[in-house]
């Protein structure tokens, strides 16, 4: 694997991006952005940068706002610049900017971007064609609007936490940032749908994406099972509801790691030759274990009955046997494990990035590959490494005006 | 773009056509937000993969998605379920192991943008149908194909659920209760999270098709789409050496920072305490009870190490209250906290119903039903509700008449042939 840096044109060159992102949600889609080839300006403020810079996990554990693995992962491929948009001038030098780009991206609280005049009726008098979104937690109005969350109260308010974890427990949230990550997906669709329509008509518009929003539309059976029936979907334990076995059994230990094996099984087909492969077939004859759907209804009893075949066998023994008779099985991996997988190996997933302060690492590519748009992957930038590049290049500032800026704490 | 703009509005894709065969629910999400957003997707299904001819009384109750658990004359369009994600799209069928359905359907690829699967990566080859065949068809088709493993690589025959693809990428072990196992989703979460990354890729395709011509096979893993969405945990892992444990509902930055129960019957409410603040407003909220001056709870510090004692007491305060009561109280100080919601809370939630989040359906056998709606907002070409979920084969007409120019005999004689129906082809075992 070659190491890359900087970027190279993609199927997205043609757009400029201004990403006035901070955490998760915005900074992810810029990223998207940029793996296009989109060249996307980081707007971050001067001396302080995205919050995100001092999350870590950092080396040591040593806090450096360039070595916050979030920060690092989010954005890659942008460049950065400093601009206090609480300021003026900063106000001012952003309108100039936004006056030539295609799309802007921000998620602060609704009600900031206005504050410092940098809405979008203000924006777009300037330039009609932006395409503008804005990422909250819970939209730009509503009852809701102001109201705090994170990851967890994400988890919460949008129907997910309520369905995770085991019945006789609390409901679990996930470490990490499921929710941001969706609106960010859900956010890069609508501008790619915005930048498209903008082709047709000619005119940008604004998007407004709420993650409490594009979390509450990941659910399949909660909602529709409810309004069909008016059944509430209940935390099901370490396995999916109302079919067994799709859940996590535990297995012989292989290596020093835990044993831990993922079956998936909800097809009666595929149930069946289970059975036979652990020898039980008999157990299909008990009205109990006749079928996925039943068998849900006795998960424990059955998973004992199993749990000596599987104590037997390590997870590698298991899923090949499984999967050789076209049966779910998988690897339950931790965030190592996923590193030395075969699969992403060969798939050629992780990019190898170097960064001249945080070092070479592997990083998370994008789940496609698509032949005529190849993906790009940069570095994340450094803060306000290309301050001067950015103000020089597109909006002709020299020396005297950027030194001027400086001064003032503008940049 | 080639599709016909029979949808009326002028939506983002208005003009798209989109070939549909994808299954269950990662295609189905991704060709359901391209349908709200005005594309003209065309569902195609073989009548083998609709199930059974009948559904058991049962069976509906146990799984609970037929309108009153009543699976009715036809079940496969009573279905609430899969009546969402074919919403505001076009159905046919087409036994697409005939060669007379292979023939159509290629006919179909010729005025079309986008085709989507997500077979194992042995099926659409085996048909006859993969990629380099349609291109010959189509130069600009798109074709989208999201096996779990991706169609290459040691994995690539795996069959996969979302509900495996969460332990195997990693998702799973970022959820969990404290020091134990990962933890399954219990909402099958990498079906959707890859459905949004062909969503994505297929955008992008389209705009490089507007400048290029050209179009493309874009070939995702849908195991791939979890490790992206915890990239941040396995670069921290190479920069730290350490894998993260699973700590509940818990944070490595916040405490109090978990789900505390409420008054009533599995009722909680997650409340999120970070800075010093924070920590002010939220002690003041509680009415600044004895507990709070303890020293093991002075410093953001004290109170990440205490943390089994500091929930103790804030789950007593919050035991005998009202969830939605301690949430406002709450957040009106200026603390992050949310009602565990639970369906009906969630179809019912204030905030969503105030932004008109909900699309209701009148669907012809299955009845009136409330569906999460569009969560792309976009203020000038929004993403619309236009038609209930089509019954099992309902286009025909328009696909195979209107579109390939079919006479009535022609499709006529297709049905009699078994080529197209509107009931199951039941199996036999």
């Amino acid at each position: 694997m070659a190491a890359v840096s900087g970027t190279v044109a993609g199927a997205l060159s043609e757009l400029t991006v201004l990403d006035l992102s901070h955490h998760v949600a915005g900074a992810y889609t810029g990223k998207l952005l940029a793996s296009f080839g989109a060249d996307v300006i980081k707007v971050e403020a001067p001396g302080v940068g995205d919050g995100a810079r001092k999350v870590g996990p950092f080396p040591d554990d040593i806090h450096n706002p360039e070595t916050s693995a979030l920060y690092l992962y989010l954005n890659t491929g942008k460049k950065g610049l400093t601009l206090d948009l609480a300021s003026d001038e900063g106000a001012a030098v952003l309108k100039e900017l936004a006056a030539q780009a295609d799309v802007l991206i921000e998620n602060f609280q609704p009600g900031v971007m206005e504050s410092v005049g940098l809405d979008y009726a203000t924006l777009s008098a300037i330039n009609p064609r932006l395409v503008m979104a804005s990422i909250s937690n819970f939209g730009q109005d509503g009852p809701y609007r102001d109201y705090r969350a994170d990851t967890m109260v994400a988890m919460a308010l949008s129907g997910q936490m309520y369905v995770n974890g085991h019945p006789d427990r609390e409901p679990l949230s996930s470490s990490g940032y499921q929710p941001s990550y969706q609106a960010a997906l859900y956010t890069y669709s609508g501008i790619m749908a915005a930048l498209l329509a903008r082709d047709r008509d000619g005119t940008g518009q604004y998007i407004d994406i709420s993650i409490q929003e594009a979390m509450a539309s990941e659910h399949q059976f909660t909602l529709n099972g409810f309004t069909a029936s008016g059944k509430i979907r209940m935390r099901a334990g370490n396995r999916y509801g109302s079919v067994h076995p799709t859940t996590i059994l535990p297995c012989k230990a292989n290596d020093g790691k835990p044993g831990l094996v993922a079956l998936g099984i909800s097809d009666p087909t595929q149930y069946v030759l289970l059975l036979q492969l652990l020898d039980m077939p008999e157990l299909l004859d008990d009205p109990r274990f006749a079928n996925p759907t039943l068998c849900a209804n006795h998960h424990e009893e059955f998973n004992a009955l199993v749990r000596p075949w599987f104590m037997e066998h390590t997870a590698d023994e298991i899923v090949h046997a499984l999967q050789d008779n076209r049966i779910p099985a998988a690897f339950v991996n931790e965030v190592d494990d996923v590193l030395e997988d075969p699969q992403y190996e060969y798939r050629g997933f992780w990019k190898k990035i170097d960064h001249p302060i945080a070092g070479t690492y592997r990083y998370a590519g994008l789940p496609y590959h698509m032949a005529e748009a190849p993906p790009v992957f940069g570095r994340a930038n450094l803060l306000g490494e290309h301050t001067d590049e950015v103000l020089a290049g597109k909006l002709g500032y020299g020396p005297d005006r950027l030194e001027k800026l400086r001064e003032g704490d503008v940049i | 773009m080639t599709g016909s703009g029979s949808n009326g509005a002028r939506g983002p894709l208005d003009g798209v056509r989109v070939l549909d065969l994808s299954r269950v629910w990662a295609g189905p999400h991704c060709t359901r937000i391209l349908a709200d957003l005005g594309a003209e997707v065309i569902h195609i299904s073989g009548r083998r993969l609709v199930g059974r001819r009948t559904v058991t009384r049962e069976t509906a109750e146990a799984i609970g998605i037929y309108p009153d658990n009543e699976p009715g004359e036809r079940h496969w369009n009573r279905h609430v379920l899969n009546n969402d994600m074919l919403r505001n799209k076009f159905d046919i069928t087409l036994e697409l192991d005939t060669e007379r359905g292979v023939e159509l359907f290629k006919r179909l690829v010729k005025i079309s943008d986008i085709v989507i699967e997500n077979y194992s990566p042995r099926v659409m080859p085996k048909l006859g149908i993969d990629y380099p065949v349609l291109k010959e068809i189509n130069p600009a088709i798109i074709f989208c194909s999201m096996p779990g493993y991706g169609p290459e690589g040691p994995f690539q025959h795996f069959v996969s659920y979302g509900t495996t693809i969460d332990p195997h990428s990693g998702l799973a072990s970022r959820m969990g209760y404290p020091d134990g196992e990962p933890y399954m989703s219990g909402n099958a979460y990498p079906d959707p999270a890859s459905g949004m990354f062909a969503t994505g890729a297929i955008m992008t395709a389209l705009f490089n098709k507007a400048r290029t011509g050209k179009g493309q096979h874009i070939s995702l893993a849908q195991a791939e789409s979890g490790a992206a969405l915890t990239g941040e945990a396995s670069l921290g892992y190479q920069l730290t050496g350490d894998v993260p444990p699973r700590i509940g509902n818990g944070h490595v930055r916040k405490a109090p920072h978990g789900a505390y129960p409420c008054e009533g019957e599995d009722k909680w409410v997650a409340i999120s305490v970070g800075s010093e603040m924070q920590w002010v407003d939220f002690r003041e909220v509680i009415g600044s009870p004895d507990w709070t001056d303890d020293v093991r709870f002075a410093t953001l510090e004290d109170r990440l190490r205490n943390q089994g004692e500091l929930d103790r007491h804030v789950a007593e305060w919050t035991s005998n209250r009202n969830a939605y009561d301690m949430m406002r109280l709450l957040q009106d100080a200026g603390v992050a906290a949310g009602v565990v919601v639970n369906a009906d809370e969630l179809i019912n939630d204030e905030h969503l119903n105030e932004r008109g989040f909900y699309w209701k359906f009148d669907h012809p056998e299955a009845g009136f039903h409330t569906h999460a709606g569009q969560p792309i907002r976009l203020s000038k070409t929004p993403a619309r509700h236009y038609r209930p979920a089509p019954t099992l084969g309902q286009h025909h007409p328009y696909v195979l008449g209107e579109l390939l120019g079919l006479s009535d005999e022609e499709i006529a004689d297709l049905e009699e042939t078994g080529i197209i129906g509107y009931e199951p082809l039941v199996r036999e075992r």
